[in-house]
């Protein structure tokens, strides 16, 4: 029987109903008082030289109350990146200033030059139609290759080149690995792109910025995976605000996928001019500009191979990818293309020997960072289009070569050759669900039948493996991170038993409201109703490292038992004292406190009321009050693993791939809520989907973003996708958090694309044409020209 | 946006007034020029619009057995109420845009636009439609003169348009994956005195008609008869979604299965 509670239960999603009726609460539906408004002038060149900036006609437009440029930040600190990376010479990452306004200098399309705050947004815009801007229009370079080539246009002229970081994971194996592709029965190989993309989330980005004079404090509210990251961050080393004096809110936040993690120059402008004007400023992002400044993902360009042996194991695999940065370094910016990718690009297989090289490189583009998966997902996609490759040409099923490839189940812990130690898993249960469930064996059947329609039809394997759970400190502060990623939580329980959680993830999406108020009803046996969780605010949490990275179950759930734990155990006390036992025979079941062996016991409420109601217990060994806090830093990464398996249809004449089917087993370890997992795959599944078939930030040799619009930049909708099903019933609960969950929010975004190319190309190899490789996104228009040029 | 006055005039006689303003500009669905004002490409002193007009609403048909559609008519009213009379028309009509799209944009707002990618220029140019306006009749083939270019005036209103109902017709509409216009539509529509084809989506002048097909076709009303018939791929659009020599492909393989669905 399914659970109705707790953990496992599929509770319907409490914070739906605010959604679904129109009472969620975001940024840009907070209004302060007296309240301004904040636009934009940005660069409408790649690369520029500021000749000069004259405001005088504009500052005396009607409502204007002021406008800034880069004179007014020359005490503000750099937009921070935060994490360290080496380079094989030992040199460390190239970190350029990043400047809130534009100083001198504009490096990409959309970068803030101006900040015009006025009474209204449409007063702000008619002033920024009247600055006059002298603009030198610099060459520009928009592709990582061609940015390190020499005599390409130099994005920061006071770095020694465009090369932030060559770095090799792991640079003592390369001659080992080097040497096994020397002597290999078969190399098989592959360059590839894995495309740029535009998070583009529902909600576009907003901040709203206010300041008491009287007590000296800000408050900013804005759309954010991490509130107290940007407190952190953007107050200490951007503005120099004391975290005491600035609280960070961010309220319901609309779809981030990775591009709300960052401190972004708008939240930095409006904090600083609502000190400066002492007036609460408003900044609310236009689609248009959120094309053009919200951190964008992927863009890596990969030479991958691998070398096998007679019998089809792996016996290496190297890899070399020119990672485009964009103009500067966000947040996320240096980890992603290197600790967030190197670890897990060895997937579910046992090779016993990698290398990973990757070159991050600054060019004339929107800055790139986590999006979805985050390194993850590009890794996945060379190694598993690799492996099809391999299988291809050695003859043998791609199912078959990944099988006898996987590490084995008794092989757990398993040590990899690039750091990382996998918890638990078990690739072939999952590769065997998927078999099942797409029903493998009847595909040669269902190909026929696509043949007498005149249609090609495909069947694509992906498989991945992910560290996830980001991140334990002490190992990732050995490679480099400036912070730790531990997680922060408070239960207090109220007099009337009521519970509030206090979290340090935000939920902008993934149901954390639900979720969580499970894991702690289940520990407490008591009613979720009775549970509140509370995210988002500085002022409310003690601390957080926010959402990303498939960290906030398995890293804020296990903070949030913990403090659950310590809640009990206190509790406990309480309950002993009052039922005269002691607290090793007073238990806690179904939300009662019993006394074992005897019928004396005590309801939760009764034990929360007593708490606060210190009349009979000795307070000199018994504190008043039930609220704990605990942080929580896991011991290593958690490493969800799964197999998909996409079905699709070409269209010869057109070239117009139709996805069928698309099934999902995944290794998620514990599930919580299988409803809300099942709608993260289903989230994560199509926006691999999209990435596959529809998106792609494309920039011309100017640098300015062609597909800078929803005209031009294709969204997956509904129908472009099939009724997927997805699976997580094969479950390795990992060792590493108390909750035994390994993660799920990235999943489908990491294993769909490869399943998909997959797909495509087997529909075309075994429909006659001889197409090696093609690149995403597959446009009609591509996949057309892709079969022109084999027949 | 900038400031603008806003009119709606109930007769096409006011609107004719309305529109001699200086820089006044007719609204119709405002699905084109909205969003235009919002990104503050369009300075109209006046927005005049045509939805306030009874005799630019509608549809019915006239003696001559042509299915006239009111200019203000939208999108959703051609849909639902011209399926009985052209029902090949009524079909591209409700694939255009979504739902919002087709409940506020207008045949003459469509038309006066004379996106290349639009659909209903390639109905109007197939079916030998009349464009009827405030101050004339024009036909079909002397409309539409090249991407968002037509035979209209400054200030001249399109209150009607006239369509010859086919024998069989056909609109083939390969989608455009992120806007969802035509990245090349194709409507076949076959007459007692022949066949019309029209392509949009496709040439870098803007809709056209496909006369060697129109000739094969006309002989031979099948699939069969277009074998080796191919537009020319140098004066085709190139863009992120296709190449010209896509487009060249589809043209063809549009047309021929718009003949197939006839
Ligand atoms: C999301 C989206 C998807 C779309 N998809 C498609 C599609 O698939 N296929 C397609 O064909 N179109 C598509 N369109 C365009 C849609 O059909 C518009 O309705 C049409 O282009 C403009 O019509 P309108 O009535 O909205 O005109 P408006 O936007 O009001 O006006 C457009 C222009 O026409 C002028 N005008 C308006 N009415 C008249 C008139 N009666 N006489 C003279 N001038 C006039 C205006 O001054 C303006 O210059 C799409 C639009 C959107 C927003």
């Amino acid at each position: 029987m399914p659970k109705d509670s707790g953990i496992g239960a599929s509770s319907k999603r409490r914070e739906d109903v605010r959604f679904l009726t129109g009472k969620g609460r975001y940024t840009d539906d907070i209004n302060r008082a007296g309240q301004a408004y904040a636009y934009f002038l940005r660069s409408d060149v790649a690369h520029g030289r500021i000749r000069s900036i004259d405001t005088t006609e504009a500052a005396a437009m009607p409502g204007v109350l002021r406008i800034f440029t880069d004179e007014d930040f020359k005490d503000t600190g750099s937009l921070p990146t935060a994490w360290t990376v080496t380079s094989i010479d030992g040199s460390v990452q190239q970190e350029p200033r990043h400047p809130v306004l534009a100083e001198g200098i504009v490096r990409h399309v959309g970068e803030p030059i101006a900040g015009i705050v006025a009474e209204t947004i449409e007063q702000a815009r008619d002033a920024a139609e009247k600055i006059v801007l002298e603009m030198e229009e610099l060459p520009a370079v928009t592709d990582a290759k061609a940015a390190v080539e020499a005599g390409a246009p130099q994005v920061h002229e006071e770095l020694t080149s465009n090369l932030c970081f060559d770095w090799g994971f792991i640079q003592d194996n390369k001659a080992a690995v080097d040497a096994a592709f020397e002597t290999a029965h078969h190399v098989t190989s592959l360059e590839l792109v894995n495309q740029r993309v535009v998070a583009n989330p529902m909600e576009p980005r907003c901040a709203v910025a206010e300041y008491d004079a009287g007590d000296d404090q800000y408050t900013l509210w804005t759309t954010s995976q991490n509130p107290h990251v940007i407190r952190m961050m953007m107050g200490a080393f951007v503005l120099n605000i004391p975290e005491t004096k600035l609280r960070v809110v961010a309220p319901d936040v609309g779809g981030a996928f990775g591009s709300k993690i960052y401190n972004y120059n708008e939240e930095a402008f409006v904090t600083l001019a609502a000190r400066i004007l002492g007036r609460p400023v408003k900044w609310t992002s236009s689609r248009t500009e959120a094309f053009v400044s919200d951190a964008q993902g992927r863009d890596h360009q990969t030479k991958i191979e691998l070398a096998l042996d007679a019998d089809g194991m792996f016996l290496a695999f190297r890899t070399e990818t020119y990672a485009n940065l964009g103009a500067y370094l966000r947040l996320f910016a240096t980890v992603t293309p290197t600790y967030l990718h190197g670890p897990a690009a060895g997937g579910a297989y046992r090779t016993p020997l990698a290398y990973v090289n990757v070159k991050g490189v600054f060019t004339n583009t929107v800055p790139v960072d986590a999006y979805r998966g985050a390194g993850r997902p590009e890794g996945t996609y060379q190694l598993e289009r690799l492996v099809d490759k391999a299988a291809r040409e050695l003859g043998i099923d791609p199912a078959e070569l990944r099988r006898k490839n996987f590490v084995k189940p008794e092989e757990f812990p398993y040590q990899t050759p690039l750091a990382v130690v996998y918890d638990s898993g078990n690739y072939h249960a999952t590769l065997d669900k998927l078999l099942d469930l797409s029903d493998y064996a009847g595909f040669a059947a269902r190909r026929q039948e696509s043949a007498a329609r005149g249609k090609l039809r495909g069947y694509g394997f992906a498989t991945w493996v992910e560290c996830s759970g980001l991140a334990p400190s002490q190992l990732i502060g050995q490679l480099g991170a400036r912070a730790g990623l531990y997680e922060s939580a408070m239960v207090r329980v109220n007099p009337t038993g009521g519970i509030q959680v206090f979290t340090g993830t935000h939920s902008h999406g993934q149901g954390h409201e639900t979720a969580f108020a499970q894991i702690v009803a289940e520990h407490l046996g008591i009613d979720e109703k009775l549970i509140e969780i509370i995210h988002g605010d500085t002022a409310k949490i003690p601390f957080g490292m926010g959402t990303y990275g498939s960290r906030s179950g398995a890293v804020g759930g296990a903070a949030i038992l913990k403090a659950t734990e310590k809640v009990i155990a206190k509790a406990r006390k309480f309950a002993a004292h009052i039922l005269e036992a002691s607290e090793e025979d007073v238990n806690l079941v179904n939300g009662q406190f019993t006394v074992a062996g005897t019928d004396r016991s005590m309801a939760w409420a009764e034990v929360a009321l007593a708490a606060y109601v210190p009349h009979n217990y000795p307070s000199d060994t018994l504190e008043p009050g039930l609220e704990e806090s605990a942080f929580y830093d896991p011991e290593n990464f958690v490493y969800p693993a799964g197999a998909y398996g996409c079905e699709v249809e070409v269209d010869p004449e057109t070239g117009v791939v139709e996805v069928l089917n698309f099934v999902a087993a995944d290794d998620f370890g514990t599930i919580i809520n299988p409803m809300i997992v099942a709608g993260q795959q289903h989230g994560g599944v199509a926006q691999g989907i999209g990435q596959a078939l529809l998106e792609s930030a494309v920039y011309d040799k100017n640098g300015q973003l062609t597909s800078g619009s929803f005209m031009e930049y294709a969204m997956p909708r509904a129908s472009d996708l099939p009724c997927f099903v997805v699976d997580h019933s094969c479950q390795t609960p990992t060792p590493h958090n108390p909750l035994g969950v390994k993660g799920c929010g990235e999943a489908g975004a990491i294993g769909a694309p490869p399943a998909v190319v997959n797909a495509v190309l087997d529909a075309l190899n075994n429909g006659g044409y001889d197409v090696p490789d093609i690149d995403m996104p597959l446009s009609p228009s591509r996949v057309w020209a892709a079969m022109q040029s084999a027949s | 946006m900038y400031n603008f006055d806003f009119a709606k005039p109930s007769t096409i006689a006011d609107a004719v007034k309305a529109m001699s303003e200086e820089d006044a500009q007719a609204l119709g669905g405002g699905q084109t020029l909205i969003p235009t004002l919002k990104q503050r490409l369009a300075a109209p002193s006046t927005l005049v619009s045509l939805t306030g007009i009874p005799e630019m609403q509608g549809i019915c048909m006239d003696d001559a057995g042509r299915l006239c559609i009111g200019g203000a008519t939208t999108h959703a009213t051609v849909a639902a109420e011209g399926a009985a009379h052209y029902p090949a028309l009524a079909a591209m009509a409700s694939h255009i845009g979504d739902p919002a799209v087709r409940n506020r944009g207008t045949l003459g707002g469509s038309l006066a636009n004379n996106d290349p990618s639009a659909c209903y220029p390639a109905a109007v140019l197939a079916s030998g439609a009349t464009v009827v306006t405030n101050a004339r009749e024009i036909a079909a083939d002397d409309y539409f003169q090249g991407m968002f270019t037509t035979a209209l005036d400054e200030g001249e209103i399109i209150t009607e348009v006239k369509f010859p109902v086919p024998e069989a017709a056909n609109y083939q509409k390969f989608v455009q994956p992120a806007s969802r216009f035509a990245l090349v539509g194709v409507f076949v529509a076959k007459y007692a005195d022949g066949v019309r084809v029209a392509v949009t989506g496709a040439s870098e002048d803007g809709v056209f008609r496909w006369s060697e097909a129109e000739e094969a076709l006309s002989s031979d009303f099948s699939a069969g008869a277009l074998d080796g018939l191919s537009v020319d791929a140098s004066t085709m659009i190139g863009d992120l979604h296709g190449t010209p020599e896509y487009r060249a492909h589809l043209v063809s393989v549009m047309t021929r299965r718009a003949v197939a669905a006839c």
